[in-house]
């Protein structure tokens, strides 16, 4: 039972604490609850770093195993089986790090069932951090699917007007791309006999070359994991739930949703499609682009057209998330490593702008983007900070965005797989639309004559607890985006591992 | 014919407790006065736990009596232990809510008895004679207890089950005779010697179908299922509880034991209607739940579409690889239903009125604010249903898909997820009505009703961190 006091055992499931401490709590104590969380999350962030402490950045294979045989009768051979490596350690420190951020930036926003909200956040944290540390596709499809609960909740309680709307679309739309994949992984499961991934790893490369898996099944294989993540990251067309979803969501919803679970799809792609159906990958790797390049100019599009804040930044998620793919199936060491730095970027900069976008609307309950103006007088600190988010979001040089998108579009014009220079070409573009909209934002709220809301409201500038919020944000924008080598140097053994079995 | 041996009494052992303290508890059940009759159900309740006990004392003790008529095994132990759980959980549930719907007599925890000992005997039968016997024995309780509520629409379904129950137990002796004009035999093994020592003629076929006929009518599956939706209507919860369970459970018992054992040649012609007959059961009972705004009619369909996934389980009856890990599959996922059926079934209960008011979807609103425990619970067991992590359904989904892929069958496990989530949509409706809509909903608290729905929403979880032992349990109990 050593197992249970291994460090990513404690790291996944140390939230459970918190969960039961505040389940006994009268939910009359609000304060004291979102104490109980918070410090909750601070510790498993606390774990999180001990976690990196132990992780050997030069060692590509998987670490700091936690491993027990679950299910082992009769052909199952399910594991619970956690580990962590340089594809996913930035991913599970980014989880810890967001959770503590979003319980902070609900201190006064929820107000109403308190013990709820946080009982179903830590949940959340769980089945997130467990989807980036399984091993095994069992317990992997279990934390997947997990996630969607909470979630559910979290959008379909405390959301917004046509919240109960957007949680059944948000739950549909996922569980139908990943009842496909248990499908799949119930296929690959009897083939391999285990649901060890290393083990099916080692057993797969026979069953393709003696042709047990025919290359049209690997095919179908792959399309049914590609349609539970391709709806997750959301790729386009498959994004229609998630403005939905973000627009509804309450603020740590939204920051969590679009900072680590459409991670979940990209790394999904990333530890799945890529490895277990190398053929199929490279195959598939341009019509991805396509879809990645027609994501990143439409989403920006679309982002332009937005009156609504938080939907022009959902949108442009799709964009940003385009870029991510574009980097995975460039299939080169560049375009990897710049996706999976992307991941993270992403996280940082999406998460800081729905937080502040979220702190406005506490006081001002609107987002509309017309109604404010002129709001860089009132709120000076307000404004500087989603300067910041905002250059962070559009890839400006010096700051996280720019290394990340700038690795993946070099990766994107040398790919071998991909075959053609001109998708980096297009999605190229797409950077600068990201600076017209986003600046386009910008100017309208903060610059210019002073809108009705900015003249009516007696708007405060943010407090410290709001500040609080965002700097641990802000500090890694510039972090990654003034000397990103650390990050890359995690990531770049693991990377070349896994680019190294693919037969490019 | 010889004169009965021990061993054929200890064969039917099991059923002979239960039956022996039935008619016992009849003879006490006169001398109990009528406001007293919580004495009854205790009593009944004290038999069931005490036959319970005896058959857990059994497991991996195999033997068979009277000429191979009744057979003891794995597989029948198994059932026995999940029909006299069913047995508890249905007195349980009906303990406070018989009294307080005002039809609380002795007969009912009696007659509930006596069906748990045809359930019990259908699974152990191994001849058709006795499945007939059985099958009798297991409905005509149930048709009374349907009819137990003095209401117009509870004596509705009474009639309308007995009518369709004595069709279908026709079906099945219909069938029992043409497979007897067939072989000569209605020993099941017997059936099967003589189908394999020759030619077996359509007659043995057409009798094998119209058993599957009537089995389709008692376990509800699609087409034979129109009398469900209005039986578990009209019908006191708490029997809809129990039969949801119990007769479903017997049902697929008998039909996993007559078909695998005396059919197994008759595979290559039934295979292609035993997937119809499946993935038409999943598609029809989930679609129609959809529309439903009662409860119990959508739990009834709900209950359908979950007879198509056993029916999953069944299909590979006569491929001799897959066979013994599908069955297995289908008990375990008979375990993951009827725990959740109980625990659902609880909280409709806890939430009905009299005069069948409380039971539509709208009078669930708000019931997440005012009690928080009994709509996580509700939660857990829709979820379970849907087949959603953390909890029994999902496991059971999993290894039922796994078994059907095994097979071959990987479109009827397509069909499978596909219909589970249709099922997510009308399953979540019922936690959208709980916890995002505004109501004042009064809930009946009643403490065996709250210890049942406490203690199969914590096994709903908890079973599905540490199944190994379930798993284990259902594959020593399938067929080799």
């Amino acid at each position: 039972m050593e197992f249970l006091l291994q460090p990513l055992t404690l790291l996944t499931f140390f939230p459970i604490l918190g969960v039961v401490v505040i389940l006994f709590m009268n939910s009359e104590m609000k304060n004291a609850i979102r104490w109980v969380a918070l410090v909750t999350s601070l510790i498993t962030f606390g774990i999180s770093l001990w976690v990196l402490g132990q992780f050997n950045a030069s060692n590509p294979d998987l670490q700091l195993e936690a491993k027990y045989a679950w299910i082992h009768v009769a052909g199952w051979n399910i594991y619970y089986y956690l580990a962590v490596d340089g594809l996913s350690i930035l991913l599970v420190l980014l989880t810890a790090f967001l959770t503590p951020i979003s319980i902070l930036s609900t201190w006064t926003a929820v107000e109403d069932r308190v013990k709820d909200f946080m009982v179903f956040f830590l949940l959340l944290e769980v089945g997130m951090t467990g989807v980036f540390l399984a091993q095994d596709l069992f317990l992997f499809y279990i934390f997947w699917e997990f996630t969607l609960v909470p979630m559910y909740f979290l959008i379909g309680l405390w959301g917004g007007p046509r919240r109960v709307y957007a949680a059944i679309k948000f739950f549909l739309y996922t569980m139908a791309g990943s009842i496909l994949m248990l499908v799949a992984i119930l296929f690959l499961g009897i083939q391999t006999n285990t649901f060890n991934i290393p083990q099916m790893l080692v057993r797969l490369p026979d069953l393709y070359a003696t042709g047990t898996i025919t290359a049209g099944t690997q095919m179908l294989l792959f399309l049914a994991f590609t349609a539970a993540f391709a709806i997750k990251v959301p790729m386009w067309p498959l994004h229609s739930w998630l403005p939905d979803a973000h627009v509804e969501a309450p603020t740590a919803g939204s920051v969590i949703l679009a900072g680590v679970l459409l991670k979940m799809g990209t790394y999904g792609f990333l530890r799945f499609n890529i490895p277990l159906f190398p053929n199929a990958a490279i195959q598939a790797a341009p019509w991805i682009a396509l879809f990645a390049t027609i994501g990143i100019i439409y989403g920006a599009a679309v982002s332009f057209a937005q009156a609504d804040m938080k939907k022009l930044v959902a949108y442009s998620s799709v964009s940003h998330l385009g870029f991510v793919m574009l980097g995975l199936f460039a299939l080169n060491p560049q375009g990897v490593a710049g996706a999976i730095l992307q991941m993270v970027n992403h996280g940082l900069s999406t998460g800081a702008l729905f937080l502040l976008i979220g702190m406005i609307y506490e006081q001002t309950h609107t987002r509309e983007i017309k109604v404010y103006g002129g709001l860089w007088k009132i709120t000076p600190v307000f404004g500087t900070l989603m300067l910041i988010s905002s250059l962070s979001s559009m890839g400006l040089p010096g700051l996280n965005g720019f290394v990340g998108e700038f690795t993946i579009l070099l990766g994107a014009f040398g790919s071998k797989a991909i075959g053609n220079p001109w998708y980096a070409g297009i999605s190229a573009i797409g950077v600068i639309m990201a600076a017209i909209y986003i600046l386009y934002m910008f100017q309208k709220v903060f610059l210019g004559p002073a809108g009705e809301i900015t003249h009516h409201h007696d708007l405060k500038d943010l407090n410290w607890r709001e500040i609080a919020t965002v700097i641990p944000l802000i500090i890694f924008m510039f972090w990654i985006g003034l000397y990103p080598k650390p990050f890359f140097d995690i990531l770049a053994p693991a990377v070349e591992k896994l680019l190294s079995a693919l037969p490019l | 014919m010889t004169q009965p041996q021990f061993i054929d009494f200890y064969t039917i052992l099991p059923f002979t407790i239960l039956v022996a303290w039935a008619c016992l508890l009849l003879l006490v059940d006169l001398f109990i006065p009528r406001n007293r009759k919580g004495i009854t159900a205790f009593l009944a309740a004290l038999g069931l736990a005490g036959t319970l006990g005896y058959s857990v004392t059994q497991i991996g003790v195999s033997s068979t009596g009277f000429n191979g008529m009744v057979s003891l095994d794995g597989f029948s132990t198994f059932a026995n232990i999940l029909l006299l759980a069913s047995g508890l959980f249905g007195i349980a549930l009906a303990y406070g809510y018989i009294k307080r719907m005002g039809i609380e007599r002795g007969e009912y925890y009696i007659l509930l008895l006596f069906s748990v000992t045809g359930m019990m005997l259908m699974a152990q039968a191994a001849d058709l004679i006795i499945v007939f016997l059985a099958l009798e024995l297991l409905s005509i309780p149930l048709y009374v207890l349907s009819a137990v509520s003095r209401k117009l629409d509870s004596e509705e379904a009474g009639l309308k089950y007995f009518l369709l129950g004595a069709f279908a137990s026709g079906f099945v002796v219909y069938g029992t005779a043409l497979v007897f004009g067939a072989t000569g035999t209605t020993s099941l093994n017997g059936i099967f010697y003589a189908a394999s020592s020759g030619d077996f003629s359509l007659l043995l076929t057409i009798g094998a179908a119209l058993i599957l006929v009537g089995f389709g009518f008692k376990v509800a599956a699609v087409p034979f299922h129109m009398w469900t939706p209005d039986v578990y209507q009209g019908a006191p919860t708490s029997i809809t509880a129990f039969m949801a369970a119990g007769a479903k459970i017997a049902g697929f018992a008998s039909l996993f034991r007559v078909f695998v054992i005396a059919f197994p040649l008759l595979a290559p012609d039934l295979t292609a209607v035993l997937w119809a007959l499946s993935a038409l059961t999943m598609i029809v009972g989930n679609l129609a739940a959809i529309s439903q705004s009662n409860i119990k009619r959508m739990l009834a369909y709900s209950a359908i579409a979950h007879a198509g996934y056993i029916l999953m389980a069944f299909v590979p009856y006569g491929n001799k690889d897959v066979m013994p890990t599908a069955i297995a599959a289908g008990l375990f996922y008979l375990v993951a239903y009827t725990v959740t059926n109980f625990g659902s079934w609880g909280v409709v209960i806890a939430l009905e009125k009299a005069e069948g008011k409380g039971l539509e979807l709208s009078d669930y609103a708000g019931l997440a604010k005012k009690y928080p425990a009994l709509a996580a619970a509700m939660t857990v067991f829709m979820l379970s249903f849907i087949g959603f992590p953390p909890t029994l359904g999902l496991i059971g989904k999993f290894y039922l898909f796994r078994s059907a892929i095994a097979g071959g069958f990987t479109g009827l496990a397509i069909i499978g997820v596909i219909t589970s989530l249709i099922s997510a949509y009308y399953y979540l409706r019922v936690v959208v009505n709980m916890y995002m809509k505004e109501g004042d909903p009064v809930v009946e608290r009643e403490p065996w009703l709250g210890f049942t729905t406490a203690v199969t929403a914590i096994a709903t979880v908890v079973l599905s961190f540490v199944p190994q032992f379930l798993f284990l349990l259902a594959i020593t109990a399938g067929f080799r």
